[in-house]
């Protein structure tokens, strides 16, 4: 990126970035995370943060180390070194059930829907309500019920709850998996590539999905490639490279061009030849 | 719901154009010999002939469910039942009692679930494809079936057993019919209506969301798996009490007759659905072919070209409809 750097910061540096002032404790915290696979070095150090009741992006090129933070935050992954905060206690995150006692949640870029069973029943995988504990009889018509609430909350609108998700569009579907998130997460739900395979309708759909969920007092990590759509939904951004947190914006004042130059590494003041 | 989406699901759902095909098969049958079709002899032995395969057919409905294919419960049906009969042998034979009739009963419901166990294990711990894994267990059922009797069918077994359960009946209905129909209604409600059905659904739908979503997914598939066995030991002893006799070299289609009952009643194979009420519709379209084909005095192994028309016809409208699906 060929790019004219401002005469004044913000400049991304390594950390302690400057980044847009810290409201209090973070809900989620990473610090110095690491993770190898053989001799690549998937996360080298990486650090990151998530405070309450925001959207915050976290981009970077491919092989940046995004997937692999993301699979330690939520619980799918364990790193090889370093610490995770939630509200500023350190715990460990050694299965996804574990990250969900905590309040967090995914919503996976394959949604990871049954395609046959309805979203009633979608939503409640797993975590089903029971009229007979006993029997483990399913209470369909409770779960339909908080089904239909959960949809309302979201401002989602689905003609039926109880017809196979597979017959929904995808940005319905989209919603589905969402609402299931947004049920049961009470920190933070990260959402991997949520627009990737969408049309440009259902990604505003999906985006204002990410706002209402935001302002049920929800933080959403929202992992994407399009920066213009980062911009337009994020509080701030986090800017991943070669497996370390390089830069932290405030949304409201960055541009798609330094994005683009933190994330390649063409603004990064870390490397000499740049600097000179 | 509105009414156009009940249309559309009774016309995406495969069990309403099995049952069309019964009722029209009824309809035919009835109309081409008035008054000899349908009566209530013919429903009985029709229903007792095919208590057997209805049974089979409800684990089956199970595992086809979870995307999975069970070819061992002919063969596991004998096996229980040859188990079960030189238990009686050394128990008492034709005079057993009640109580050696129960445990005897017992023990072949055991060796059933037992087995389905096994092939559960092959396929949920040892990632062997079921067809593989069932077709492994079928060899081995049949094998011990042979190396227990010498390749002879045990031919005594308790009277009182073939009397009661094999003969006889409750406020006239035999108890094949009651016991066959129990189980249906009491498996179709835990496919319905508990969490067991719905994990089982969630699993051929999609077994890595049931991953994530917590579901324990090889533990339910051994569940499964056994159900299957479990009830083809159930059918071994209705076979045993039905035909007073292990028939070790009967049932080698049986697998096959099932699975068609299945997926004619709308089970895809592809997982992710069927019912109970498909299934029992899709065992009596070709048993009562059979017998009306009998009755209108066409040589009835136009059945098997039927029944397979049939079948063929209903895959082929499960997989337009998954084409269907994919398009939204």
């Amino acid at each position: 990126m060929t790019e004219p750097r401002p005469a004044s910061a913000p400049w991304p540096e390594p950390e302690p970035g400057p980044g847009p002032p810290r409201p209090g404790t973070p809900l989620l915290e990473a610090i110095d995370l690491y993770k190898r696979y053989g001799h690549v070095r998937a996360l080298d150090g990486a650090s990151f943060e998530v405070f309450p009741a925001e959207v915050v992006a976290l981009i970077g090129d491919n092989g940046a180390g995004k997937s692999t933070l993301v699979k330690i935050l939520s619980g799918a992954m364990k790193p090889d070194g370093g610490e995770i905060l939630v509200e500023g206690r350190p715990v460990q995150l050694s299965s996804p059930l574990d990250a969900r006692r905590y309040g967090i949640e995914t919503v996976y870029q394959d949604l990871a829907l049954a395609p046959d069973l309805d979203a009633a029943a979608n939503l409640h995988l797993g975590r089903e309500i029971y009229l007979i504990p006993f029997l483990r009889v399913l209470n369909r018509a409770e779960m339909r019920r908080r089904a239909i609430i959960a949809f309302a909350d979201l401002g989602v609108e689905l003609p039926d709850v109880s017809v196979p998700v597979g017959t929904l569009s995808g940005g319905q579907r989209q919603s589905v998996a969402v609402a299931r998130a947004v049920a049961y997460a009470s920190k933070v739900i990260f959402m991997d590539e949520p627009t990737a395979a969408l049309g440009v309708v259902q990604r505003g759909r999906v985006l204002d999905n990410i706002r209402r969920v935001r302002d049920q007092g929800i933080s959403v990590v929202l992992i994407s490639h399009n920066m213009p759509e980062v911009l337009a939904v994020a509080d701030r951004v986090e800017v991943l490279r070669l497996g370390r947190r390089v830069a932290r914006y405030s949304a409201a004042e960055t541009s798609v061009e330094q994005l683009v130059g933190a994330m390649t590494g063409a603004l990064d003041i870390a490397d000499p030849g740049e600097l000179a | 719901m509105s009414g156009r989406g009940v249309v559309r699901r009774l016309i995406t759902e495969g069990a309403t154009w099995t049952f069309l095909v019964l009722i029209i098969e009824m309809a035919y049958f009835t109309a081409a010999s008035p008054g000899k079709f349908l009566t209530l002899t013919d429903l009985s032995l029709i229903s007792q002939g095919a208590a057997p395969f209805l049974v089979m057919a409800i684990g089956q409905t199970f595992v086809i469910i979870t995307a999975g294919i069970d070819l061992s419960v002919g063969f596991v049906l004998v096996l229980s039942g040859v188990v079960a009969g030189e238990f009686y042998l050394s128990h008492g034979a034709a005079g057993a009692g009640a109580g050696i009739i129960w445990v005897g009963a017992v023990i072949g419901l055991a060796v059933g679930a037992g087995w389905g166990l096994l092939q559960g294990v092959l396929v949920a711990w040892a990632k062997i494809p079921p067809l593989i894994a069932t077709l492994a267990g079928l060899g081995g059922a049949e094998g011990i079936s042979y190396l227990i009797t010498g390749g002879s069918d045990v031919r005594v077994v308790p009277n009182k057993l073939v009397s009661s359960i094999g003969t006889g009946g409750i406020f006239g209905i035999q108890w094949l019919i009651v016991i066959s129909f129990a189980a249906t209604l009491i498996f179709g409600l835990v496919l319905t209506y508990t969490r067991f059905g719905r994990y089982t659904f969630a699993i051929g739908s999609n077994p890595e969301a049931a991953s994530r979503a917590g579901i324990r997914v090889d533990r339910h598939l051994l569940k499964v798996y056994a159900l299957s066995g479990l009830m083809a030991g159930l059918a071994g002893i209705l076979d045993l009490a039905y035909f007073g006799t292990t028939t070790i070299s009967g049932h080698p289609l049986d697998n096959l007759t099932v699975i068609t009952a299945v997926v004619l009643g709308g089970a895809s194979l592809f997982g992710g659905r069927g019912s109970m009420v498909g299934t029992l519709i899709g065992v009596y379209i070709p048993a009562m072919l059979a017998t009306g084909l009998i009755i209108v005095g066409v040589n009835q192994y136009w059945q098997y070209v039927l029944t397979g028309a049939v079948l063929a016809a209903a895959v082929y409208l499960d997989q337009f409809r998954r084409r269907l699906r994919e398009r939204f």
